[in-house]
């Protein structure tokens, strides 16, 4: 057996840093299906999870690996996959059934562009609002968007911690830069890397409800083999799993999944404010585009402008209080994504008109220039 | 003092969710028997209870693992087996049962089923085949005869149906029987067989659908139960090429394979361990 986490100072591209982040969380399952950008990822579970007792599986294909994760989260185990849009596409309706039995599990998604096969070795960030509602119905996720390897390894830890703390599939929104991307990465000693795990029920099996909430609005989880001879499934349930199918049943199924996490907003959404005390412009990014960001910033401001960023961590659940905020105190916002405007519709619907917001994006396949950003700030305060 | 309630408990009482009674499937149905079967070939085996897993897909079979008190998994269409294959390989000491129906499992899932049995993934795979899909009315399925009036192929279907033996012999499952509802004491038989052993198991129940292809094809139940009655031909060992599924000219019936070869989980073992 090798370590599962190698302390040490590493060169990796983010793909590679995705995998071992994963593993220093504690995955030990994962299924998945080549794609490029993001079949590096693949490629290092399969050699590194037997080196940790783990267990890797290429499938058929996407909605097989979705499902697969699922089984395995539902038999114990922390588990991953890892795709690009066309197999995003192809996992959403397994992401819904996992919203629905509430079982924990990472997807990480290496974007390019799309739509459909689109430029598969070039990056974007065009699958935003997908993570938010590709799913069908209406529930909430949790989406993060890494900038660099070094980000990528620790948001795979937190993606698990999240995943496990709130018993739901959890979304790595990375892209094709930072999947490709190689750089420092430091990887702390385990002592130093804090893992959560998914409630786990008490008392007495035969009666245990296996959805009923405990303090936080989730659910202890009992697996496979332990039992307590539980129900899952992705109809409509009651606190027993059983199916219900009534309008009264679904609102209540309905407002617990999405509580459990409205009601934790402060505790899942993490964000970085760079510059932005005393602001008049303050852009919002996420991801890649947040390193052309913070050039802008720092260009912007060698030229006399009072500019700062609103850096997202956490994409989904959207901050939009801190966006409000914002918005109350500048004279401008500007949103700068890979794309032709999708979180931008976010910062418009929280800015209520309380301030102009502008786009800097692109529909993907380079990334988006300090110079362009800059130019637009400009414009912002002109 | 046993009163007259204590009388009226079903012998299979512990490994059914008593509390969802009455179930979903039609006045003559078949799936009852085949779930029947199913769970007295999981009692037979001794095994603990709490070490065996039902998953199924979407359909008619599939609210079949809403009605089972063991661990039980309704998933999404199609998609029971990849489901499956991720909780069997983070747990090798569960025993996990796939219980779907003939569209979840070859028209939908299809690619899932022909991996699993490649790989010789250690699961039970049993489909009740009743030739349509029941659930939402009676549409034709990757089962349903040549000819045969569906609610989608009100003039006869022009597709020919699979032999789902013969498929899964040629994927690589390692045990394949066939039986009718009416043949319940070799289904039993063969479902403890399947969940005894290791390797890619494939039990395929054919069970009349009375509401959806027996209306449409002026078949009730019991005149399907006649045709199966008929028309079986049992003949333990066939070669699946040579096996037929004709409610006119016969139905092989059987255990057809079994032999053994590594599963997925000890070749990946074996591949790993140096």
């Amino acid at each position: 057996m090798e370590p599962a986490v190698l302390t040490g100072e590493h060169f990796l591209n983010g793909d590679v840093a995705c995998a071992e982040g994963a593993l220093a969380a504690g995955c030990r399952f994962f299924a998945g299906y080549p794609i490029t950008p993001a079949t590096e990822i693949a490629e290092h579970m399969s050699k590194r999870l037997p080196q940790v007792g783990g267990v890797f599986i290429q499938m058929e294909d996407e909605i097989s690996a979705m499902a697969a994760i699922l089984g395995a989260s539902c038999a114990g185990a922390k588990s991953m996959t890892a795709t690009s849009g066309p197999g995003f596409s192809l996992m959403m309706e397994n992401i819904g059934l996992g919203i629905t039995m509430e079982t924990p599990c990472v997807l990480v998604n290496v974007q390019r562009a799309g739509p459909s096969t689109g430029l598969p070795t070039l990056g974007a960030q065009g699958d935003m609002m997908q993570a938010r509602w590709g799913s069908h119905g209406h529930y909430e996720i949790i989406a993060l968007a890494p900038a660099s390897p070094q980000e990528i390894f620790y948001q795979t830890i937190t993606a698990f911690n999240l995943s496990e703390t709130y018993r739901l599939p959890v979304l790595i929104m990375a892209d094709e830069i930072v999947g490709h991307l190689s750089e420092r990465v430091i990887i702390p000693d385990s002592s130093k890397i804090k893992l959560r795990s998914r409630p786990r029920p008490k008392g007495r099996k035969d009666r245990f409800l296996p959805y009923r909430p405990g303090a936080n609005g989730v659910a202890p989880m009992a697996h496979a083999g332990e039992g307590y001879m539980v129900h899952f499934t992705g109809l409509t349930h009651d606190e027993k799993g059983y199916p219900v199918m009534t309008a009264e049943a679904q609102a209540e199924m309905v407002d617990r999944i999405t509580g459990k996490i409205r009601k934790n907003l402060d505790r899942i959404i993490q964000v970085e404010r760079y510059r932005l005390e005393d602001a008049e412009v303050a852009l919002i990014s996420y991801g890649i585009s947040t390193r052309s960001s913070l050039a802008a910033v720092d260009e912007a401001r060698e030229q006399g402008i009072k500019a700062g960023l609103l850096r997202l961590l956490t994409v989904w659940p959207f901050p939009e209080d801190m966006v409000r905020e914002l918005a109350k105190r500048v004279k401008g916002l500007i949103t700068v994504e890979l794309n032709l405007g999708q979180i931008h519709l976010e910062v418009q619907r929280c800015a209520e008109g309380r301030a102009p917001v502008v786009l800097v994006g692109h529909a993907g396949g380079s990334v988006i220039t300090p110079e362009e950003i800059v130019e637009k700030i400009k414009e912002q305060v002109g | 003092m046993n009163g007259s309630t204590s009388s009226q408990k079903h012998p299979l009482d512990g490994l059914l969710r008593t509390d969802r009674i009455p179930h979903i499937w039609c006045p003559g149905c078949g799936i009852g028997t085949v779930f029947s079967s199913s769970l007295i070939a999981i009692r037979s085996t001794g095994a603990e209870p709490m070490k065996t897993a039902v998953v199924s897909g979407i359909g008619c079979t599939g609210r079949g693992a809403g009605y089972v008190n063991l661990d039980s998994y309704h998933t999404t269409h199609g998609r029971a087996i990849p489901f499956a294959t991720g909780m069997k390989l983070a747990n090798p000491e569960l025993s996990v049962v796939v219980f779907s129906g003939d569209g979840d499992l070859f028209a939908i899932g299809g690619n899932h089923f022909i991996h699993a049995a490649r790989r010789n993934m250690d699961l039970t795979v049993i489909c009740v085949n009743n030739l349509n899909y029941g659930m939402t009315g009676g549409q034709a399925a990757a089962t349903t005869p040549y000819l045969a009036k569906t609610s989608t192929t009100p003039l006869g279907n022009p597709e020919a149906p699979f032999n789902l033996p013969l498929l899964a012999y040629a994927c690589g499952a390692t045990y394949i029987a066939r039986w009718t509802m009416l043949h319940t004491r070799d289904l039993t038989q063969s479902i403890t067989e399947a969940l005894t052993r290791t390797g890619f198991s494939f039990i395929e129940v054919l069970a009349p659908c009375p509401t959806g292809y027996g209306r449409k094809n002026k078949l009730k139940a019991s005149d399907l139960l006649k045709v199966y009655q008929e028309k079986a031909i049992v003949k333990n060992g066939a070669n699946p090429a040579e096996t037929i599924l004709d409610l006119e000219q016969g139905i092989t019936l059987g255990k057809f394979v079994e032999y053994d070869r590594p599963t997925f989980a000890q070749n990946y073992k074996a591949v790993t361990s140096d």
